[in-house]
């Protein structure tokens, strides 16, 4: 199946009943198993058991760039190719990009007062992420403030398009400037600076938090096709009423 | 978990998954609650008579 054939939301509905029970199964087996051995994982001897907030925390700060990244693309699958479910699949992504940033924001948060002695601080990556999450806010409410889909599409992926710049900063933030948070420890030259008893839930919860994400993207793009659907049925209804 | 493990800052970290389970816990029940709120008015819909372009039934999940 391609990406043409999954543009008719007809067929894209059929699959994502067929995907999504796996999905959701896969899901809640790699969180109870990632879970598991996030509990079993030994002290830091630095940060003793508050390690165990990376298992949470780094998951969503990760989907909360990587949910912008889906967005980005499903915008030029808007303005370049015009793909009938490219602005399906970024409004549908938005306000769950928007939990995830939120997660990753209040759990670092947490995870700061202990090991650094503050909640907040205005360095470059808490900025960055925080400038990130009030863009979620305001894409979302470009969605609900323009209410033909068509117009508001175009208009969220230009903003999404541009916003995007602020994926690098994110990502690069604490290389370019001098930041209180520590600098990537797995994806970066010269391989994962963790321990495997560390990297190895972590991964897990990775993708178990991955692969919730796209269980919960493709259900609320099946609930975006069936309220457009209602959405044309009743201007349809509307219509036979006025003739 | 073993909170009595956890050391001076046990309340920090169960604070943080509990947060991730409620707000995870809220996104489901959000998507599946709007679910059902669509299916029910597109039976509505049904009921009312109006017919997709294709000839199908408005409650045709398809």
């Amino acid at each position: 199946m391609t990406l043409i054939d999954l543009a008719n939301p007809t067929r894209f509905l059929t699959l994502t009943a067929r995907l999504m029970p796996w999905l959701a199964g896969l899901t809640a087996m790699l969180l109870v198993i990632g879970l598991y051995q996030s509990a079993m994982a030994p002290d830091d001897y630095q940060q003793g058991a508050t390690v165990k907030i990376m298992f949470i925390h780094v998951p969503n700060a990760w989907l909360s760039m990587f949910v912008w990244g889906v967005m980005s693309l499903a915008a030029l699958g808007t303005l370049v190719w015009r793909h009938p479910l490219a602005d399906v699949a970024a409004k549908a992504a938005a306000p769950i990009g928007a939990a995830f940033t939120f997660l990753a924001l209040v759990t670092g948060s947490l995870w700061g007062r202990p090991m650094w002695g503050t909640y907040w601080e205005w360095d470059a990556r808490l900025t960055s992420v925080l400038i990130l999450f009030l863009m979620y806010l305001g894409l979302i409410a470009l969605w609900r403030a323009v209410e033909d889909p068509s117009r508001a599409a175009r208009a969220a992926a230009i903003l999404t398009l541009v916003g995007a710049i602020n994926l690098p900063i994110i990502k690069f933030s604490v290389d370019w400037w001098n930041t209180l948070h520590q600098p990537a420890s797995v994806i970066r030259m010269g391989g994962p600076a963790l321990d495997r008893a560390f990297l190895i839930p972590l991964l897990v919860m990775a993708v178990a938090f991955s692969l919730l994400f796209v269980t919960l993207h493709l259900a609320a793009m099946r609930n975006e096709i069936l309220r457009r659907r209602v959405r044309s049925l009743q201007m349809m209804q509307a219509g036979q009423r006025s003739a | 978990m073993n909170t009595m493990s956890l050391g001076p800052y046990a309340s920090f970290i169960v604070t943080c998954y509990l947060l991730v389970t409620a707000v995870v816990a809220i996104l489901i029940a959000w998507i599946a609650l709007d679910y059902r709120r669509q299916k029910q008015l597109l039976r509505d819909l049904d009921a009312a008579g109006v017919v997709r372009r294709s000839g199908r039934n408005a409650a045709d999940i398809r």
